[in-house]
């Protein structure tokens, strides 16, 4: 799947670095109040899927020299992935 | 698609410092009053991030880390009508006048 590579202002929880690139559903944690809302004062609802995503490093960095089969691992909620 | 200036992951920040220190009176006392706001479900982390990331940028990167504590805890007690911005300036200079300059 793909990171929305969205921009939207305000309080959100994918990082910048993230967005855009392509990764593996690693393991899914459950569903959480999205904390997109929560951020506002709001309830957090409705509760939205968080998954555990995993990216190979060397795509991510264009300067990665570590290990070729290093991976790097980010919390990503459901609204902010895409299918390829 | 904009970096905004607490996202700094992946940008060269030289080398990280390890060494400890010591936290000051104000700053366990910050810590304090957060742990109390949060334990009474008067703000919540999300609100305390997204107050830091809305800040003015130049000022964010002024200020310390408690120090943007602070000021995010001033500006939700403020939105939720608990303190007004007055009645913290006015204390503010009580302060000063009694211990000097802060």
């Amino acid at each position: 799947m793909r990171v929305r590579a969205e921009e939207r202002p305000g309080h959100i929880r994918t990082p910048f670095y993230i967005r855009g690139r392509v990764g593996w559903v690693e393991k899914v944690y459950g569903d959480f109040l999205n904390p997109e809302s929560l951020a506002y004062g709001r309830d957090g609802l409705p509760k939205r899927t968080l998954y555990l995503v995993g990216f190979h490093q060397k795509e991510i960095w264009g300067q990665y020299r570590a290990g070729a089969q290093d991976k790097l691992y980010v919390d990503i909620y459901e609204h902010w992935l895409e299918p390829l | 698609m904009a970096r905004r200036h607490h996202d700094l992951g992946g940008l060269p920040a030289g080398p990280v410092d390890r060494s400890e220190h010591q936290l000051s009176d104000w700053e366990i006392l910050a810590d304090a009053i957060n742990q109390a706001l949060g334990e009474k479900r008067i703000k919540r982390t999300d609100e305390m991030r997204r107050a830091r990331e809305d800040m003015d940028s130049e000022v964010y990167r002024s200020l310390t880390y408690y120090e943007r504590w602070i000021a995010s805890l001033e500006t939700i007690l403020t939105e939720k009508k608990i303190f007004t911005r007055e009645e913290i300036d006015r204390k503010v200079a009580e302060f000063e006048k009694q211990w000097g300059e802060p």
